[in-house]
């Protein structure tokens, strides 16, 4: 079988195998090589589908081709039911992408989340992010039972002592135990404002090698958190990457300020959105634009792209705001076997050739006597 | 603290309880402690108390029962994601944290909540294990 040679951070018998074990590292995914290298990180959210189709997901995750280490997928994120995490990375690990899935604490218990981190790190998921979750008030089914047996930080001490003491919460061994990079989220945009960098701490106390923060419109804010995170060592001890995502209008600005739990915009944005002629395109600029300040601010690792409904903008975003420098993640392509095939059934399909012997000869010696 | 006292005051009393026996006392003491702490921290019987170590705010009555710190969706206001009129849990425990002895016991790291010991006597149990400890203390000294 002809091969392609295999990209950076790729396994050359196949894409969708696990990658070689490194000495300290808890994965063998690619984004926690790209983040231990030091290179600067772009993580990016898929929209999960309405729909049992896989296509649809497949085709959401190809818009990130080329652009991002790693992608979320999110575990009906806001409380609005969606096609779940486990589903989505089940689809994408097979193609070979790397996700981070995501576990809110809002649906199921302890006995449930063991066993998820088992299946999706048997599937190849190298990365889980352990978050509490938006409470059931703010989806689409209001009326649902709020589970929230654990918290964040129980789920996080959960998932290492399930990978580093090979145990079950109860004490019952594991045979092979799962190698996950933990994650976890932080605001540092809500208050109490004092107590933030002490939970990102904790989270690390807990588990958290690397964090996603919410979406950050204020700047200055995040420079004050993360000045106090330096303070206390805390960038040393975990990767930190700021969320990040364009804001379509001024109108939906005010309806996420409003309605969405946790993020925090400030009047000078909505203004500079309202003053500008094309909403859309001030809101894709003003990410850019905090991007650029966000990526020179000590300790930030990388970035955490959510451009809900906006996906086709990541590409563009991250390629203007310059933070993957020349380098280039993993996409996927097809293998050169893959490529013959594509090409030959291309030929046949749109050329119109004559496949008949006969013809084929006519038409070869026709060519040679010319 | 007057709560550091009272809980060496329940500790003192440790061969009363054990004369009556840890079980009979549970009904009576349930009783108090529900009143007690019902009426002055809400209290909802998880049967495992951290009062003392999130500044005197039950971290059961937040509405997600986080009991290590506020989650992200607090709002500007300081008030709950969930229920939007009532202070975050977690807003008030920071503060009262500040004034407390030992108010670095808000960063340890609480396990997840045994729903199977709801509904009983936090300050028994306890008393039960401190006097444990002591005794195993001395045990090992002697």
């Amino acid at each position: 079988m002809t091969r392609r040679p295999p990209q950076i951070d790729e396994n050359p018998d196949g894409v969708d195998l696990p990658l070689e074990p490194l000495p300290g590292h808890s994965s063998r995914g690619r984004l926690e090589r790209v983040l231990r290298r030091g290179e600067f990180a772009v993580t990016a959210e898929l929209n999960p589908p309405d729909s049992a189709n896989a296509q649809d997901v497949y085709e959401r995750a190809a818009i990130f081709d080329g652009w991002v280490d790693g992608i979320n997928a999110v575990d009906a994120s806001g409380a609005n039911c969606h096609m779940s995490s486990m589903g989505i990375c089940a689809l994408l690990t097979r193609m070979g992408y790397a996700t981070i899935m995501q576990i809110a604490c809002r649906d199921r218990n302890r006995i449930a989340i063991q066993g998820d981190v088992l299946g999706a790190a048997a599937m190849g998921v190298g990365n889980i992010m352990c978050l509490t979750g938006d409470g059931v008030q703010a989806g689409d089914q209001p009326g649902a039972k709020p589970v929230f047996d654990l918290d964040c930080m129980s789920l996080l001490e959960t998932v290492r002592t399930m990978r580093d003491e090979e145990k079950f919460l109860s004490g019952r061994r594991l045979t092979t135990p799962p190698a996950v990079f933990l994650g976890a989220a932080i605001n540092p945009f809500a208050p109490p404002f004092d107590f933030r960098p002490h939970r990102l701490a904790k989270k690390i106390a807990a588990g958290a090698q690397f964090v996603q923060s919410q979406y950050c419109y204020d700047v200055p804010m995040l420079k004050e958190y993360m000045k106090r995170v330096r303070d206390m060592g805390l960038d040393e001890k975990c990767f930190i990457l700021v969320g990040v995502g364009p804001l379509a209008s001024a109108k939906t600005a005010r309806w996420i300020r409003s309605n969405v739990p946790g993020v925090h915009i400030p009047d000078a944005v909505i203004t500079r959105l309202e003053g500008a002629e094309k909403q859309k395109e001030e809101g894709k600029r003003l990410c850019i634009d905090i991007i650029n300040e966000v990526k020179e601010i000590e300790g930030v690792s990388g970035i955490h792209v959510m451009a809900y409904r906006q996906e086709e903008f990541v590409a563009e975003i991250v390629h203007e705001s310059g933070v993957l420098k020349s380098r280039k993640p993993w996409k996927r392509e097809p293998g050169l076997d893959d490529a013959l095939v594509a090409e030959r059934l291309d030929h046949i399909l749109h050329d119109d050739p004559s496949e008949k012997p006969v013809e084929m000869v006519r038409d070869a010696s026709a060519t040679s006597s010319e | 603290m007057v709560y550091t006292r009272f809980s060496s005051l329940f500790l003192a009393l440790h061969p009363f309880w054990s004369a009556v026996g840890y079980a009979r006392a549970e009904k009576p003491v349930k009783f108090v402690e529900r009143q007690v702490k019902g009426l002055m921290f809400d209290c909802r019987m998880c049967g495992q108390c951290i009062l003392s170590s999130t500044g005197m705010s039950c971290p059961m009555n937040c509405p997600k029962q986080l009991r290590n710190g506020p989650c992200g969706g607090v709002r500007a206001n300081g008030n709950c994601e969930v229920e939007p009129d009532m202070p975050c849990v977690w807003v008030k425990a920071w503060e009262g944290a500040q004034a407390m002895r030992n108010r670095q016991a808000i960063l340890d790291v609480q396990k997840p909540v045994d729903q199977s010991l709801r509904e009983s006597s936090a300050w028994l149990r306890v008393t039960a294990q401190a006097a444990r400890e002591r005794e195993n203390l001395r045990s090992s000294t002697a």
